[in-house]
């Protein structure tokens, strides 16, 4: 199946040499066996063989490097303190968004918690407006009023962007109802992690999404740690696709961008028809929790490290680009060169947008006009405007 | 200064005050008295929208059948507000529990389900943490659910749900989602329900931002109320009381909706001030038959608005009276009536002759036996004493 350029994300190629090779590549299709087989529950499990063609893996490959490099940098940022709060950094899982990217379009929408810089990447926000969100600025995609945990894109079917674990799941749910309830055939990603996957209110929205057969698409991005607890010391049964007992699950390789789009392909297709289905992504953070957690208090070097040599994601690509003569290395290097420019030139953009205006403490709080316009305690004048 | 929309009056008032937060210089913006045009294109029925801020006047039951418009129970008038704004736009729905096939627990939704169908009339599971969610979730794509608590008390087990998502998503979207939902249910204090099934939740919900509350008192503005919060781009609670569901009254035929941030003027008056809203209201209009007797003159305003204060129609009263008394179905602590209190007192101090007195219910939880459940909330014999010392 050949990846329609149109829908990748155009702003995250720049007009030189990389975007020649892209566009010049063939979208003839090949087809890559998946790393591992899917492990499925109450369910057929698709097939092993995913399509694809050299375009799509040169878009994986550069879209990825550029989530990587995004992170990367939001990590100097926040210990140079212009990123402050909180900063829940995705490096290591970014197969798990582009996979799903290229599954799905941008009708499909997609929630997730507070780990959300990469998936608002990929539903088509510009690194400026990241940068500039994650820095307090004005152009921020929330004006700089939400920050890390708040990254939104109602354009691009992203809803969040939500600090309080396991809060999006109904949201996502409420996602599913109304496609549903407009019946244009989309479908909703719930996105949550292995410490969400404990909490009432996923059964709960699980339950009422079964019953009502929601287009609803739980995906569990199991990094194996919530927080600082390690999945077998957090849940009694840490086969999270499994937990849905009634609703079929499907366990995936979350480091192969290329088993999770056929996963998220196969998954659309069930929700559609049958209700709702779990993904478990099986996916690795290399960054701690946040960048307040080092990460090696509950883990050790040499776990982390092994992950990044046997199953990084980026390099899987990288391997398979080489390995199919797509590119050779010095093109693949300078792809990664210009993907580090890219990000440099936006975070000095980013560093020049001001602050927000202080007005804008009190905007949004409300719909503007709230039907009766108020001016004070002390009205001199009151017209009644009626929504 | 003019506030900013949405700030209530006292901070804004505090903001001008410290120097350090002085919101700049805002532009006036007049208003015009127009209905905005709704975006809905459907063929509506072409009802004339009017404002009434006045409650209705008490009536002759002789002349009752001649009047215009129609007798209702205040459940019904919270039915024909939901239907007719369903009706209305398509993308209207009730989430809650027993809504559909049951008709509601007090009926408010009776025969909805068989009208609308299943799906925008939707039968939850018991699971209030996330159908509040997925209300708010479905709001986000553009839907107006109206979520009902069966029971305003279950709506803690929401509470997350209302105040980071419902009440906050407009704020930390940067304007980019907005969340029409209006949650609504019973509450308060009724027959001996026990503590678990007495609370009163606007003192818990009154700090959140973003959201409004207002509560109904009477079907005319239980009507109006309903539809105007299903209308308002905002979320709104509305809250109920269980002993209300029966009030009988005689509401207009012609559609119309009641302004969200007024307060109701009950009864006008001289001597003193007297605010409430819900139960409270018909507690101090008994005690006021009794205080004409006694040759007060109070003015009762039912303030109909929780969140944000009508602090112009409240302030009005204030300086016409000088006297505030608040009678208030919260408990003492933290409550309406708390808030309140702290509000007048930074606004219209200088009008002031005495200090506000607030009558709120006991801080203990309901008690099951009749006698001790009437003595938590306030009876009508405690405002009579109230206002007498106050107009001493």
């Amino acid at each position: 199946m050949a990846m329609a350029l149109t829908r990748r994300n155009l702003h995250l190629l720049c007009p030189i040499f990389s975007a020649r090779l892209l566009t010049t590549a063939s979208t003839s299709p090949i087809t890559i066996e998946t790393s591992l087989p899917f492990t499925a529950h109450n369910i057929d499990p698709p097939s092993r063989s995913v399509q694809t063609s050299p375009q799509e893996l040169l878009s994986f490959f550069r879209d990825m490097a550029l989530m990587r490099r995004m992170e990367i940098a939001a990590d100097s940022l926040y210990k140079a303190k212009l990123i402050r709060g909180f900063c829940h950094l995705y490096d290591g899982q970014e197969a798990v968004a582009i996979g799903m990217e290229a599954a799905i379009t941008r009708k499909d929408c997609i929630i997730t918690a507070y780990r959300d810089h990469c998936l608002f990447l990929g539903r088509g926000g510009t690194l400026l407006e990241a940068f500039a969100e994650l820095m307090g600025r004005k152009d921020g995609c929330s004006k700089g009023k939400g920050g890390s945990m708040h990254f939104y894109k109602k354009d691009g079917g992203f809803y969040g962007g939500h600090g309080i674990v396991g809060a999006q799941i109904p949201l996502g749910c409420g996602l599913a109802f109304a496609q549903k309830y407009s019946k244009d055939d989309n479908v909703s990603f719930m996105m949550y992690g292995d410490g969400a996957a404990n909490q009432g209110q996923l059964f709960e929205a699980l339950n009422m999404a079964a019953l009502w057969d929601l287009p609803a698409i739980l995906v569990c991005e199991n990094n194996h740690y919530g927080m600082g607890t390690a999945e077998w010391r957090a849940a009694k049964s840490p086969a999270y696709f499994k937990r849905g007992d009634y609703v079929p699950g499907l366990k995936v390789d979350g480091m192969d961008a290329l088993a999770v789009k056929q996963a998220c392909k196969f998954a659309k297709e069930h929700a559609l028809k049958n209700g709702p289905i779990i993904l478990e992504m099986d996916t690795y953070r290399y960054h701690g929790h946040s960048m307040s957690d080092p990460g090696s208090t509950y883990r050790t070097r040499d776990e982390i490290s092994g992950i990044r040599q046997e199953r990084d994601p980026v390099e899987r690509v990288r391997k398979l680009i080489l390995a199919h003569d797509i590119a050779t290395e010095k093109e693949m290097k300078d792809n990664e060169k210009e993907v580090r420019k890219e990000v440099d030139e936006a975070i000095a953009k980013a560093k020049e947008i001001p602050s927000p205006d202080p007005s804008e403490l009190f905007t949004n709080v409300y719909v503007k006009g709230l039907g009766v316009e108020a001016f004070g305690a002390d009205r001199k004048e009151l017209r009644a405007v009626l929504p | 200064m003019e506030a900013s929309f949405g700030v209530s009056s006292a901070a804004a008032a505090n903001a001008v005050n410290s120097p350090a937060l002085s919101p700049p210089s805002l532009p006036f913006i007049r208003s015009e008295a127009r209905p905005i045009s709704w975006r809905v294109d459907k063929s509506r029925k072409a009802g004339k929208i009017t404002t009434k801020a006045v409650a209705a006047q008490a009536e002759n039951p002789a002349s009752a059948a001649s009047k215009p418009g129609h007798e209702v129970l205040l459940f019904e008038a919270l039915r024909e507000g939901l239907e007719e704004e369903m009706e209305r736009d398509p993308r209207v729905c009730i989430f809650g529990e027993d809504v559909g096939h049951y008709g509601g627990s007090y009926k408010v939704s009776k025969g909805l389900a068989d009208k609308y169908g299943d799906l925008r009339v939707l039968d939850t599971p018991i699971a209030e943490n996330s159908f509040t969610g997925m209300a708010v979730g479905a709001a986000m794509t553009g839907l107006r659910p109206v979520v009902e608590g069966m029971n305003m008390g279950f709506l803690l087990l929401a509470f997350n749900q209302i105040s980071d998502n419902c009440g906050m998503l407009h704020y930390t979207s940067g304007g980019q989602f907005t969340i029409p939902t209006v949650i609504r249910g019973p509450g308060g204090v009724g027959r001996q329900l026990g503590a678990e099934h007495s609370q009163r939740l606007e003192s818990y919900f009154q700090s959140i931002p973003g959201i409004q509350m207002v509560a109904c008192s009477t079907p005319y503005n239980a009507k109006g109320l309903m539809k105007a919060a299903i209308r308002s781009e905002n979320p709104v609670v509305l809250f109920e009381h269980v002993l209300l569901y029966n009030l009988k009254e005689r509401i207009p035929d012609e559609e119309y909706v009641v302004s969200l941030e007024e307060a109701e003027m009950v009864r006008p008056g001289e001597h003193v001030t007297i605010l409430t809203y819900s139960r409270m209201r018909y507690h101090v209009m008994q005690a006021a038959k009794t205080l004409v007797n006694k040759g007060y003159d109070p003015e009762v305003i039912d303030i109909r608005s929780l969140k944000p204060f009508d602090l112009y129609t409240i302030g009005n009263s204030i300086k016409k009276t000088h006297k505030v008394l608040i009678v208030e179905e919260c408990m003492r602590t933290g409550g309406i009536g708390a808030s309140l209190t702290a509000a007048i007192n930074e606004n219209f101090n200088d009008y002031l002759d005495a200090p506000i007195v607030c009558l709120s219910s006991q801080d203990v939880p309901t008690p099951y036996a009749g006698t001790l459940e009437e003595w938590t909330v306030v009876q009508p014999g405690q405002i009579v004493t109230a206002v007498e010392q106050l107009c001493r």
